[in-house]
């Protein structure tokens, strides 16, 4: 369980890590920076167990991976939005970042609301509200990809 | 048949069936990493022990992002890249002397072709769809994986048409296609979907247009942009001696949309903060006062583009207290440019020319932005503080209208009369 953090439509790979600090790739060292071009305050206040929600083509932009690093290493068990670039959902799988398509998330849940996810089983619920909502399933293409525990692991086995 | 130029490649490249919406695993032909994203992939490279490259001809590293070193942590990245490359004898690294910006620089030098099926780790790997290849990008792990077995997982895109008729007029600019473009989808418009250029216009367009049209069609959320061969693209290959196979889309191939933009009826068009999809006429912007001009990048730093800055600026002087900056793409196109006199003329306008970098196109290095500071650009992305400072504003434009803008101080349309336009 965790709170939710709310944003926008286009949140772009540029303001989840700006370049400035992407002389280095270190995990954590990104998280330092995550989202402060829009939420100055979220580094300081993420938790382990939170979850992002958004709204139109989330991680539009650069292909930087570091976006995707830079939320995971933040705490973020997952990203929820209507919709995302196309870049950022194959890096997010291929790290190991669950992201969920959801129509009705952006307009159910509001910034700190409480939120459990259970994507294997297909529901989130909000704790706040006490209401559960229904999660697409993956395509089994992808859930290959997520079960082998990322991309690299996936190749190792077809080998 | 009823197959796309894209889905033609794809299937070129796969034993798998390929319709819409199915996932292929495709052979590569190139693969390509920049400074920045290459150590992200030697890391997920290294940790999985693999010990080999798929095949050193096929992959291309291009340290361009932060180099020359900006500071002493790029430098260390930079390092690391250079013992990658240096390990597993990758042929095509491109060290500072005769490197250029990666999307520039492959082109240039022989290394993309039609037909070609290729990923970057660099969301502007999409430029190479002008020599009608499948060109795409990808992240850091997604490279990883393909250094390691040549190969790349796709979704099959659905394809939307964009026909091009007529002729532009006067300073119209492949920017201002791209840019009219991405105004009419949005920046999500043609997600997840291949844009298949078409029509008649495409003739009038020269390749440095057509790359950059390709260059920015992820703007608009696209798979890959992709034209059609035609004699320009085979005088542009020849010249680099390629052989090379020319697919065409069938002509019942299926598009799920079709936009038709007419060229003759264009005028210059700006790209306002915070979206590149954010379109307005530049004539109708003259009230926008701007402290610095960006003319570059991997969308309009090439030949023609400095030869229409420096005709515009040729004799003239900027207005004082403007910062014009100005990046040749690549080594060849600096030396170029010298030679035909257009740096002398950018130089005695009152520009600074500097070495070729992504530098701040993407906020790197050398021309960040303070505070509220407004920048025109021929960069690609004005986001939320892509440039610098979180309160600076990013205008983006084509070549002609950045030159013309740096004279007066404000934004500011190049002579001549447009028709109806936007």
């Amino acid at each position: 369980m965790g709170k939710v953090y709310k944003y926008g439509d286009h949140i772009d790979t540029d303001v989840i890590i700006p370049a400035r600090y992407l002389n280095v790739h270190e995990p954590n060292q990104l998280a330092a920076h995550c989202m402060e071009d829009i939420d100055f305050e979220f580094k300081n206040t993420v938790k382990v167990g939170d979850v992002i929600i958004a709204g139109e083509n989330f991680g539009c932009g650069s292909s930087r991976e570091h976006a995707p690093i830079a939320i995971k290493a933040s705490g973020i068990q997952c990203v929820i939005a209507k919709s995302f670039a196309r870049i950022f959902l194959r890096n997010a799988f291929n790290i190991g970042l669950p992201v969920i398509e959801s129509d009705c998330a952006y307009d159910e849940f509001n910034e700190k609301d409480e939120i459990e996810v259970d994507y294997g089983k297909g529901w989130m619920i909000n704790k706040t509200t006490q209401k559960q909502y229904k999660v697409n399933p993956l395509p089994a293409f992808m859930m290959h990809i997520v079960e082998k525990g990322g991309l690299m692991n996936s190749i190792r086995e077809e080998r | 048949m009823k197959m796309t130029m894209t889905q033609k490649i794809m299937a070129a490249h796969t034993d798998q069936a390929v319709y819409p919406g199915a996932y292929i695993h495709c052979d590569l032909d190139m693969l390509l990493g920049n400074d920045i994203t290459t150590p992200v992939a030697i890391d997920a490279f290294q940790m999985h022990q693999h010990k080999e490259v798929f095949d050193r001809k096929k992959i291309s590293i291009v340290p361009d992002h932060f180099t020359p070193n900006k500071d002493i942590a790029s430098a260390l990245q930079c390092q690391k890249v250079r013992r990658f490359v240096q390990e597993h004898k990758i042929e095509h690294y491109f060290e500072i002397g005769e490197m250029g910006i990666e999307h520039a620089l492959l082109p240039e030098k022989g290394l993309v072709k039609s037909g070609d099926m290729i990923i970057g780790a660099d969301s502007h790997t999409c430029t190479f769809g002008a020599l009608g290849a499948f060109s795409t990008g990808i992240g850091s792990t997604d490279l990883a994986a393909a250094m390691v077995t040549g190969k790349c997982w796709f979704k099959v895109p659905e394809a939307i048409e964009v026909e091009l008729i007529g002729k532009p007029n006067g300073y119209v600019s492949g920017k201002d296609v791209i840019l009219k473009l991405i105004g009419i989808l949005g920046v999500d418009g043609a997600r997840y979907k291949s844009l298949e250029f078409t029509g008649e216009g495409i003739s009038h367009l020269s390749m440095d247009d057509r790359f950059t049209i390709s260059n920015m069609v992820i703007e608009a959320g696209a798979k890959n942009g992709i034209f059609p061969v035609d004699e320009k693209t085979k005088a542009y290959m020849d010249a680099n001696h390629l052989d090379y196979p020319i697919y065409e889309a069938d002509e019942d191939a299926i598009y799920i949309e079709k936009i038709t933009i007419d060229l003759s009826t264009l005028e210059p068009i700006v790209a306002k903060p915070h979206l590149p999809s954010n379109i307005e006429k530049a004539a109708k912007l003259n009230h926008i006062l701007i402290d610095q001009v960006v003319i570059g990048s991997c969308t309009n730093g090439r030949l023609s583009d400095l030869r229409i800055a420096a005709e515009i600026l040729s004799g003239k002087k900027i207005k004082k207290g403007l910062r014009l900056i100005v990046f040749p793409a690549t080594q060849k196109i600096y030396l170029e440019a010298m030679r035909a006199g257009y740096i002398e003329s950018i130089i005695e306008a009152g520009g600074i020319v500097s070495t070729p970098t992504c530098g701040p196109c993407l906020g790197g290095h050398m021309g960040i932005l303070g505070e509220n500071e407004k920048c025109l650009a021929t960069t690609n992305r004005n986001f939320v503080g892509r440039m610098g400072h979180v309160t600076s504003e990013i205008y983006l434009s084509s070549p002609a209208v950045a030159a013309a803008s740096s004279l007066t101080g404000y934004i500011t349309t190049p002579g001549g009369n447009y028709g109806e336009g936007l």
